[in-house]
């Protein structure tokens, strides 16, 4: 039987990987950034995967905590991307 | 007893889940799926939530069990109909 | 719940995200795409819970899958409709398909080398994890979440810092200008939908901030579920999306880093060092620091959805239909 913990971080990799990939590939700004946050994900899968511990002890509270700083940081770094996209098409009249 | 008639509660919301999935991906308009997401998914949901509140250790957490259910369902009713609107608009 | 029942939920929940994140990033169009973004991050959710991670669940379902989501489809919203149904294929592209593939078999190697590295190093033994360390310090902290122990004691640094970086992409944002034409519509389900939905989520919000000393919650969730009511208002048909206007929102927008500077240097001066908090005063100045981060998160998300400050002129008095 697989361990939990090292299913899902196999989990993160691919998904971060599958992210990475797009995000280099992909023509379109805003699937990139989509990408940039599937890649996100991933990583925090990771990181969450490694602070589990079992369902009977608590997981590791400062990967947590670091985790809950990067969503809201991925958030406000999509809105930024976004704003640019905007400006980028403003300017170029289409 | 009560906890044959709540896997059983369970597992008809689980049933009505299902019918309104495939109803979602086999329908072939955009009315057509709504109908079937809304009317199998308010029932289904309501019934998972019964099933779930006969489970519950003490009223508080049924209490929040039954909350939840009133939130779900109100807002998928106004997000359905909004929906609705903005598709026959454009 | 035995062992069998838990692994298949498991596999159930990974054959998920990855299905989802791979139809995401292949769907036709770009709303198909956002959509099935969403849904991908109603499962994550899932899976912070299903992990133990119950507070980064509650951020993940308010920002990960909500937020996101709504900056998302808005920003579908200003394109010409063809385009958002096939995706064009103007933008920057790599060395054709040699590129494609070099890129595509160097991103697997990567990811077969880190995976390898999970397989091997993650059931490695307990040691040098920092989870005793917090669990020891805990009683110190002035709250009992150990999450929030960490976010605003023992590491409340790099949550000054986040902050920061926070006003940074809004000042970004903001200094970019353009914001979107306001899409106002008033609707009578909407607005009913606003008049029980607004007042719920900022209840909601108040009592995560109060809650997250003990039990999973705190000022990131709050300040998600606040932002969220001011994306609701904005939605349905109130432009200014309930921010105050001028100097007030610019205080408010700083308010989260002010407090976090102005305790610093008051433990600082009084010969602590920087954000060492007096342990009597622990809790209380945790949960005052919180208040001011929640309400500057919650303006800083607002303002990256709306793209730009409301301006005086829009804001209509309440009650009354714009």
């Amino acid at each position: 039987m697989i361990d939990t913990g090292v299913l899902y971080g196999l989990t993160g990799v691919a998904l971060a990987a599958m992210g990475f990939r797009a995000t280099l590939l992909e023509p379109e700004v805003i699937r990139k950034l989509l990408a940039i946050n599937i890649m996100g994900v991933g990583i925090f899968l990771l990181m969450i995967a490694t602070a589990y511990t079992g369902p009977d002890t608590a997981a590791d509270p400062v990967l947590h905590a670091l985790v809950l700083t990067g969503i809201v940081v991925a958030v406000s770094a999509t809105a930024l991307g976004l704003a640019l996209e905007r400006r980028r098409r403003d300017k170029d009249g289409s | 007893m009560l906890d044959w008639i709540s896997t059983f509660l369970i597992l008809a919301g689980v049933a009505f889940f299902v019918s309104g999935t495939i109803g979602l991906l086999r329908l072939p308009d955009l009315y057509c799926r709504l109908h079937a997401l809304t009317k199998s998914d308010n029932l289904g949901h309501g019934l998972l939530i019964l099933g779930l509140m006969l489970r519950s250790d003490d009223l508080l957490t049924a209490l929040k069990l039954l909350l939840i259910w009133i939130l779900v369902l109100t807002a998928s009713a106004a997000a359905s109909q909004l929906i609705a609107q903005y598709s026959g608009r454009s | 719940m035995n062992t069998l029942s838990w692994s298949f939920l498991d596999i159930l929940l990974v054959i998920a995200l990855v299905l989802l994140a791979g139809a995401a990033l292949r769907a036709r169009s770009l709303r198909q795409s956002i959509i099935l973004f969403i849904a991908f991050g109603l499962v994550t959710a899932l899976v912070w819970a299903r992990l133990r991670a119950p507070d980064v669940a509650l951020a993940e379902a308010a920002i990960g899958a909500g937020l996101t989501g709504a900056l998302l489809l808005t920003a579908l919203r200003n394109r010409p409709s063809e385009e958002s149904r096939l995706v064009s294929n103007n933008g920057m592209r790599w060395g054709g398909r040699w590129g494609n593939v070099a890129i595509t078999v160097s991103v697997s190697l990567v990811a077969l080398g880190i995976g390898w590295a999970v397989l091997y190093g993650m059931n490695d033994t307990q040691s040098g994890r920092l989870a005793g360390q917090v669990g020891s310090a805990l009683e110190l902290s002035g709250v009992s979440n150990p999450v929030t122990a960490v976010l605003l004691n023992f590491r409340a640094y790099d949550t000054l810092l986040e902050l920061a970086v926070l006003l940074a992409a809004l000042l970004g944002i903001l200094s970019l200008g353009g914001g979107r034409a306001t899409h106002c519509t008033v609707d009578p389900i909407a607005t009913s939908l606003r008049g029980w939905l607004v007042p719920l989520l900022i209840l909601t919000a108040g009592y995560q901030l109060w809650v997250g000393a003990h039990a999973p919650g705190g000022a990131f969730q709050a300040g998600a579920l606040l932002a969220a009511a001011g994306v609701v208002q904005h939605l349905a048909g109130r432009a200014h999306a309930g921010l105050p206007v001028g100097a007030v929102l610019r205080v408010l927008m700083v308010s989260g880093i002010g407090i976090f500077m102005t305790m610093g240097l008051w433990t600082f001066l009084g010969g602590r060092g920087f954000l060492a908090y007096p342990q009597r005063w622990a809790g209380e100045l945790i949960l005052l620091i919180e208040l001011f981060a929640t309400l500057a998160i919650a303006v800083t998300l607002i303002l990256c959805y709306l793209g730009s400050e409301p301006e005086r002129r829009r804001i209509t008095p309440a009650g009354s239909k714009p």
